[in-house]
């Protein structure tokens, strides 16, 4: 591709990185931005998660299906710190990052968004946006308490805050409180407000949920924008249609673990992903000799019927004698 | 009826030391609640902290008062902590449970028969205020405010001091809630996780909010101690902190003015009933109630105009509509 049309160069980039990988669970990518190992999340008896090894290409955009109760949004909790993994560690550029709370690994630039959207009601959008910003010196007490020492950094915030809200075609609803969104745009609001942390990999939790299908275009187009700024995504989808349209890689998850990984236009013919949505012995017999066995039990039910038939008619007919 | 007598006095109540105690209690509160949304149903227990400190540090131990002003803010910011360690990483509601449970605890250790020489049992601490009242710039005397209300001069140095804290309170909150200091906490109230994803250390923002407030709370206390010239334990019961709600929602939380005017409104109102009820049963206006029964009655006509607020008026008289609307959605 040319190298005047980053856009181009950035997808063929992430595509080529994956080109010629196995299509097994955990298999080694060339510069794996997010390495997990054996993270293992347990309620009483049930395991929710237990991912062996996963690793996460950097500057790509990354999907991450399964059916419901796969355990994909408790994984993505764990690797956020929002939630405490029973075992297992994972790094983020090399840094470990098991047992790190939320709020530092959103410093260390691991943003993430939420499947039900938290957008601060009562706040405006303008100050959702300026909340996203990092080391403010204006959120220490003291600090606050003097504008002078936070008004040039703030004003700093507001113009880089306003430039993203023209990008998500908020602008216009600057200084509506965010309680009076509507759903998707709470989820462009959502997003936008990540990247005011200046992410490097960003993990969207079903960004397409309850989002009406015309703004669903928008927020692929921006999602897409994120790879071409050097980003990482990783997402959380149900829509087939945008895993396909979007991810340069899919990871399959199925009662907690990675049961599949490969490319988007084949990864859904792929038989264990089959398996996984579909049921394993949905329609087919289990072997041959199975087969055989219920050809010879349905023929003899058949049968029985039959007789069963012609004998009540034979009585039917003494009785009317 | 004497509608002047009335009035003054009504009006005596809301600029009063009763008003000044509430409305440093309620923007202890209003950084709390009405900020943090931190539901800290315990700051009875701040106030009692800060004016058990100045009475016992000078009553019982003979030290000067501003070491008891100190020793109060210090232990203000350890109770704090104390209530916090263990319930800010919690859900809001146990922060709830601690806080009124432990301002009971404080009522009971300061009234105790077991320590009745250091705090002085159910009657108190008194002789504590000398040093305060010797500062005293007004001469002896009463001082009339035209056009009808009046105080003596301890009343007017009490006032002077409770007004400036309240004035320099709420200046101080002014400033840091437009900061983004005030933004994170703001943040905090409408949904934590939020925050949490967007780099925040969302357990010590809460912690300087819990603590801020009790501060303020035991400022509070110190003019609740002095204003009295006494500490007495039951009057730091739960009631106090209801009160101290009850003036924060009047006014309209998460606002500068909300506690201030809720406040004196709120004390206006309460010995404007009083006092009409008074006079109403004194000049036979009312004839089917005698002046016992005043009390009880006095809390049920504020209670049903509070209720009828909160139907009509659910933001108090500072809030926006606009936002109460949003949680309707």
């Amino acid at each position: 591709m040319h190298a005047d049309n980053p856009a181009q160069s950035r997808k063929a980039a992430a595509l080529a990185a994956f080109e010629g990988l196995a299509t097994e669970p955990g298999v080694a990518k060339p510069d794996p931005i997010l390495v997990v190992d054996k993270v293992v999340r347990r309620f009483g008896g049930l395991t929710a998660v237990d991912v062996g090894h996963v690793e996460i290409q950097r500057g790509s955009i990354t999907a991450l299906i399964g059916p419901n109760g796969a355990g994909k949004t408790t994984f993505f909790n764990q690797l956020t710190g929002f939630d405490t993994a029973d075992a297992g560690e994972w790094t983020f550029n090399g840094q470990k990052m098991n047992g790190v709370p939320a709020y530092k690994v959103a410093r260390h630039g691991m943003v993430r968004t939420f499947q039900l959207t938290k957008a601060l009601s009562k706040l405006t959008v303008i100050e959702n946006m300026r909340l996203g910003a990092q080391k403010q010196r204006g959120e220490n007490f003291f600090a606050g308490l003097i504008p002078g020492l936070w008004r040039g950094e703030e004003a700093a915030i507001t113009q880089r805050a306003e430039d993203l809200l023209t990008r998500f075609k908020l602008i216009a609803k600057k200084d509506d409180f965010a309680g009076s969104l509507s759903g998707g745009q709470r989820k462009l609001l959502e997003m936008a407000r990540a990247l005011m942390v200046q992410p490097e990999l960003v993990m969207l939790d079903e960004p397409m949920a309850g989002v009406n299908p015309a703004l669903t275009q928008s927020l692929l187009g921006h999602v897409k924008n994120l790879r071409e700024e050097g980003m990482t995504v990783l997402f959380v989808e149900h829509d087939m249609d945008m895993v396909r349209d979007i991810s340069d890689w899919v990871i399959v998850m199925a009662q907690g673990a990675v049961i599949a990984e490969g490319p988007p236009h084949s990864i859904m013919s792929d038989a264990r992903v089959i398996d996984a949505y579909l049921g394993a012995h949905h329609d087919a017999p289990l072997s041959a000799e199975e087969e055989q066995q219920q050809l010879e039990e349905a023929e003899a039910e058949l049968a029985a019927e039959a007789d069963a038939d012609g004998d009540s008619t034979k009585e039917a007919g003494n009785e009317r004698v | 009826m004497d509608w002047i007598l009335i009035f003054s006095r009504a009006v005596e109540a809301g600029i009063g030391s009763e008003a000044v105690i509430y409305c440093l209690a309620a923007i202890g509160l209003n950084v709390q609640f009405g900020y943090t949304g931190l539901l800290n149903f315990g700051q009875a227990a701040f106030v009692a902290v800060g004016a058990y400190s100045i009475a016992t540090t000078v009553a019982t131990f003979g030290l000067p008062l501003f070491l008891g002003v100190g020793i109060g803010l210090v232990l203000a910011v350890l109770l704090a902590l104390l209530l916090g360690i263990p319930t800010l990483r919690l859900r809001a509601d146990y922060l709830a449970i601690v806080t009124i449970a432990a301002a009971e605890i404080v009522r009971l250790v300061v009234r105790a028969v077991a320590l009745k020489d250091t705090f002085g049992g159910t009657d108190g601490l008194q002789e504590f205020a000398g040093t305060f009242y010797g500062l005293n710039p007004y001469p002896e005397g009463n001082y009339v405010i035209p056009p009808f209300i009046g105080f003596d001069h301890r009343t007017m140095w009490i006032l002077t001091v409770g007004w400036i804290l309240v004035i320099a309170v709420s200046l101080l909150l002014f400033l840091v809630m437009r900061s983004p200091w005030g933004r994170v906490l703001k943040a905090i109230r409408e949904d934590e996780d939020a925050v949490r994803s967007l780099g925040k250390n969302v357990f010590s923002y809460k912690m300087q909010s819990l603590v801020i407030g009790g501060v303020i709370g035991s400022l509070a206390g110190f003019i609740f101690a002095l204003s009295r010239s006494s500490a007495q334990a039951d009057l730091y019961s739960t009631d106090f902190t209801f009160f101290a709600y009850t003036v924060l929602i009047l006014g309209g939380a998460a606002r500068i003015l909300g506690p201030i005017v809720g406040a004196a409104i709120f004390w206006f109102l309460m010995i404007f009933v009083k006092t009409g009820l008074e006079e109403a049963i004194n000049k036979n206006v009312i004839n089917f109630l005698n002046v016992n029964q005043v009390g009880a009655i006095q809390y049920m006509i504020i209670g049903l105009g509070l209720i009828l607020l909160l139907i009509y008026r659910p933001q108090g008289i500072f809030g926006d509509k606009r936002e109460i609307a949003l949680d309707a959605r």
